[in-house]
């Protein structure tokens, strides 16, 4: 905390970010790579998420003639929203001068302003299919905030802070002490990660089924450079995702202060996001999409778990 | 800071003032030139008048005075101290927001002539002012009273309509049964001594058990006049029926002199505290908060929405109150001061953000005659300053940074933080469930604003006519852009916000968060290492880089843009009734939620030639608890009606009777 005005800090602050940016549509075809692994197909490879990207930004934008600006500066203030969340969560290292500004109850609050924002956009055009899925976002997501607020709680019990490099430091120097608390609260985060993701048990990315889509849902109604940034910003939400999950569940090999350190965290992060990735491909392949009213029980075990990772941490004491 | 005695005589010469601009309204009541043109904003002024001398002097030393008004020997008291100044504060700088709305928007032959509308809303201004800074429960009571009263009136302004009587009936039944409740618990608290000023009060000594039942005494008192559950009933018929400018002022100022009252007594007239008032208090908060929004999101009336989200707002306030007294209860300073802190802040940016939408609502009402959100829908193009100014309105109260329904929130949290520590092993672990409580009313709160702000502003129209809707006038859009406004400075800055309450901490509780907040620009009300939140950053920062995505998008990319028709799925016989209704957007809420809803569904069968499908969505408080009470006050009646018989004989033999019981007493 002490950094603020360090030059070095700010460079490591830069290069987390450019990272986010560049290697989250990175993830997404690594996601995707691994699940075509799984069921038996070759898949369109790791790149494929950044053609996609540069096809969807040279393309012409076709805009509903019933649309508002708020639905031309949605995908930007959401794309704006995902690189200010990667701004204060340690990916590479715990010095982040940013996360000065938000903590992670703000984190969270973050991530519900561009929920709020691309569900409004999706009514903006008046067709039934965004207003739908609008309204089953914020219903996934009214169930998903609170858990996700319960597993920081717990987290912060144990750091005494609710600053997320400050957790993560935490945590990594806790040394061979096991806390049980913990083990609630990640299977919780776990099933958040998938709901808020519009991965497979709550939606399906890759369907455009009317009946069960969410997400796809709400953007039915983008193309071109709009839909480029909702994709990436997307993308970017998974792998922003994913580091919490490591920052906070596997908190080891994030570079300390000196930007020297970020090149052994580089490393180190390819490889949990490499495992993470391929165990959500995993999970994604075993599991089939719920009916949408079986997701509140789904993310009402996820904010009862959290809860009782809470208790379990009182407790004990641990 | 100001020199006291002049502030003192300044800020009562607002009421007077109110008093007086009212009256002249009365000289000609039937123009709405001169009450909109004239009266109307001389009030606002005089509104921001008080706001900005309250601010001036928040934190100038107690004052005090005796007014030579009021019965003999029994003068008015009235006292200037940081909670009071703080309060003033809000009622000015809301009210001069909605004044000046208001002056734009009365417009004639809408029941009550303008020239007494004028009277009752100016009179409604200075008895809120008089309330927070009575010193007297002689007073107190004359200007709680005076309240109800005049806002009652102008509840029922459109008196010709049998539905806006009758909800206007509700409210001064349930503000008259809440009074008798703050009038026993100026009783109890008096304590033997029969001096009704504050001062006795604070030097009376009570036994705890007297003090916990003049405590719950206010809480039902005050609960009733600020909408707790389950003397919320009130809040969702008056709401409607009252025009706009009256539901912004009664649920964004009015609803916290209630909360002004509960400071009052719990924290500086009550002098012996229970550490479990604070548990009930924060049970009853937390209870309203999640029965607000739930049914704030069933609504298909948009003031009824909006009504029905003050519930859940006063919850929250609640909840703060409850954490502070809990806290305080236990000895722990720091977290106390951070949530009455919080609390503080909720009422103060609840006043703002609540008026601001019921305001919209009133300038959509003025151009479309419509409140049902069925009938609503596309207002973005047709009404774009109430649409933009509502949207800050909309995300202020959904609780998204950097705006300021988040700051308080996130103080909220931040204070439950401490409830861990408690050293009472079973509390400790109860408190966090609340926690979890909060973050779900929150969250759900997002639900409800994006179902209030899509289904009016965003989609396509619903009704053809409302292709016709303007946009609101000058005044009226000064109004909302001051409220507006103050809702971002309020998210913006909240450090400068917290040094002021902490004058309030100061008072109540005798410590503060001073040390902590030194730095202008970052919220770490704790220690910088454990939490900290800086919205103006945030702002730059989101702002920074959705403007740099803009300018490498536009730059690097051509920026053409094709406009078509909205996707049709193949089906090319769309409309705009299509689109998700109110009803629709709410049922997710219905299905989940369904214990907490007495609901009549009519399905139609797949044989229908005309189906039609209705659901009507009722208060279960109305069948186990009013519609019982109101039977035994009628069977009540009909017994005590026996006695009644009409001729002249009987009451003279009541009255020997009683002549001749009393006798046989006295002997």
């Amino acid at each position: 905390m002490n950094h603020v005005v360090n030059a070095g800090a700010w460079l490591a602050q830069l290069v987390a970010v450019t990272t986010a940016i560049a290697a989250a549509p990175l993830l997404m075809g690594w996601v995707n790579q691994c699940r075509a692994w799984l069921q038996n197909r070759s898949g369109a490879g790791l790149l494929q998420p950044y053609r996609m990207l540069r096809k969807l930004l040279y393309k012409d934008a076709a805009i509903a003639s019933a649309a508002s600006p708020l639905f031309r500066v949605t995908p930007y203030i959401l794309f704006g929203a995902m690189v200010c969340a990667a701004a204060v969560i340690p990916s590479l290292g715990t010095t982040l001068p940013f996360t000065a500004a938000a903590d992670t109850i703000a984190l969270v609050g973050l991530f519900a302003l561009a929920r709020v924002f691309i569900a409004l956009a999706a009514m903006d055009i008046g067709t039934a299919f965004g207003s739908l899925g609008a309204r089953r976002e914020m219903l996934v997501g009214f169930l998903a905030e609170p858990a996700l607020l319960m597993v920081f709680f717990t987290v912060s019990l144990i750091a005494h802070s609710t600053a997320l490099p400050t957790m993560a430091q935490a945590l990594a120097h806790r040394g061979a002490a096991i806390y049980p608390s913990l083990a609630f609260a990640a299977v919780a985060f776990l099933m958040v990660l998938l709901a808020e993701n519009a991965r497979i048990p709550i939606d399906n990315p890759a369907t455009h089924l009317e009946l069960t889509m969410i997400h796809e849902a709400m953007v039915l109604e983008y193309s071109a450079r709009h839909l480029a940034l909702i994709e990436w910003s997307a993308a970017l939400k998974l792998f922003n995702y994913c580091c919490i999950g490591l920052a906070l569940f596997l908190p080891w090999g994030l570079g300390a202060g000196d930007w020297r350190s970020l090149v052994p965290a580089l490393g180190f992060l390819t490889a949990k996001l490499a495992v993470a990735g391929a165990a959500l491909a995993l999970i994604e392949t075993f599991s089939a999409k719920m009916r949408i009213f079986r997701a509140p029980e789904f993310l009402a075990t996820a904010f009862l778990l959290a809860v009782l990772g809470l208790l379990v941490h009182l407790l004990l004491g641990s | 800071m100001t020199d006291p005695a002049w502030t003192m005589t300044a800020t009562l010469a607002i009421p007077l003032a109110w008093v007086a601009i009212g009256s002249l309204g009365l000289l000609r009541a039937r123009s709405v030139l001169i009450a909109g043109r004239v009266l109307f904003p001389l009030g606002a002024a005089a509104a921001l008048l008080l706001a900005f001398l309250s601010l001036a002097s928040i934190g100038a030393p107690v004052q005090t005075a005796v007014l030579p008004l009021g019965l003999p020997d029994l003068p008015f008291h009235v006292r200037l101290d940081a909670l009071a100044r703080l309060f003033l504060f809000l009622i000015g700088a809301a009210s001069a927001g909605i004044t000046i709305f208001a002056a734009g928007y009365f417009r004639s032959g809408e029941g009550t002539p303008p020239g007494l509308l004028c009277l009752q809303y100016h009179v409604f201004l200075a008895s809120m002012a008089m309330v927070v800074m009575a010193d007297d429960a002689y007073l107190f009571m004359v200007a709680w009273e005076t309240m109800a009263l005049s806002s009652f009136f102008l509840v029922t302004t459109q008196h010709r309509i049998a539905e806006i009587r009758a909800a206007g009936f509700l409210y001064l039944l349930l503000a008259h049964i809440g009074a008798i409740g703050i009038l026993l618990c100026f009783g109890l608290l008096q304590g033997g001594s029969w001096q009704f000023t504050f001062d006795a009060m604070r030097a009376a000594r009570l036994t705890p058990a007297w003090s916990s039942a003049a405590f719950f005494l206010a809480v039902f008192g005050f609960g009733a006049k600020a909408g707790i559950v389950p003397m919320h009933v009130w809040l969702p018929e008056a709401h409607p029926a009252a025009p706009s400018p009256v539901s912004a002022l009664m649920s964004g100022v009015m609803l916290k002199t209630a909360v002004y009252g509960l400071l009052r007594v719990g924290f500086d007239l009550l002098q012996v505290r229970c550490w479990w008032w604070g548990l009930a208090v924060l049970g009853l908060g937390l209870f309203s908060a999640l029965y607000g929004v739930i049914f704030a999101a069933a609504q298909t009336d948009m003031k009824r929405l909006l009504a029905y989200s003050s519930i859940e707002n006063i919850g929250i306030i609640f909840i703060g109150l409850g954490l502070a007294l809990l806290f305080q209860g236990f000895g722990m300073a720091l977290p106390a001061a951070l949530a009455l802190a919080a609390t503080l802040y909720h009422c103060i940016n609840h006043a703002f953000f609540k008026s601001l939408l019921f305001l919209a609502t009133g300038s959509v009402l003025h151009a479309t005659r419509q409140r049902s959100l069925g009938k609503l829908g596309g207002l973005i193009h047709r009404m774009p300053t109430v649409a933009w100014l509502a949207l800050v309105g909309t995300l202020a109260i959904a609780g998204l940074p950097p705006l300021n329904g988040f700051v308080s929130e996130w103080l909220l949290l931040q204070g439950f933080l401490f409830s861990f520590d408690l050293p009472h092993s079973f509390v400790n672990m109860l408190v966090p469930i609340g926690a979890a409580g909060l973050a779900l009313a929150v969250a759900l709160a997002a639900y409800v604003m994006v179902k209030f702000y899509g289904i009016i502003f965003l989609g396509r129209m619903r009704e053809p006519r409302l292709a016709a809707a303007k946009d609101c006038g000058r005044l009226e859009s000064l109004g909302l852009m001051w409220l507006a406004a103050v809702c971002v400075l309020l998210g913006i800055f909240p450090v400068t916000v917290l040094a002021l309450l902490d004058n309030v901490n100061q008072l109540l509780l005798g410590s503060g968060l001073a040390p902590q907040i030194d730095h202008w620009w970052l919220l770490a009300p704790v220690a910088r290492a454990r939490a900290s939140y800086s919205p103006l950053v945030f702002l730059l920062g989101i702002a920074g880089v959705t403007w740099l995505t803009v300018l490498v998008v536009h730059n690097f990319y051509h920026g053409r843009v094709r406009l078509t028709d909205p996707w049709d799925c193949g089906f090319p016989l769309q409309n705009a009734r299509m689109q998700d209704t109110a009803e629709g957007f709410g049922q997710p809420i219905r299905q989940i939620f369904e214990p907490f809803f007495q609901m009549r569904r009519e399905l139609p069968t797949p044989f229908d030639g005309a189906p039609r499908y209705r659901v009507e969505i009722g208060d279960r408080f109305w069948i186990w608890l009013y519609q019982p009470a109101a039977r035994l006050v009628q069977a009540t009646a009909r017994v005590v009606g026996l006695l009644q018989q009409g001729r002249i004989a009987v009451y003279l033999l009541y009255s020997f009777l009683t002549l001749v019981a009393l006798l046989l007493l006295t002997l």
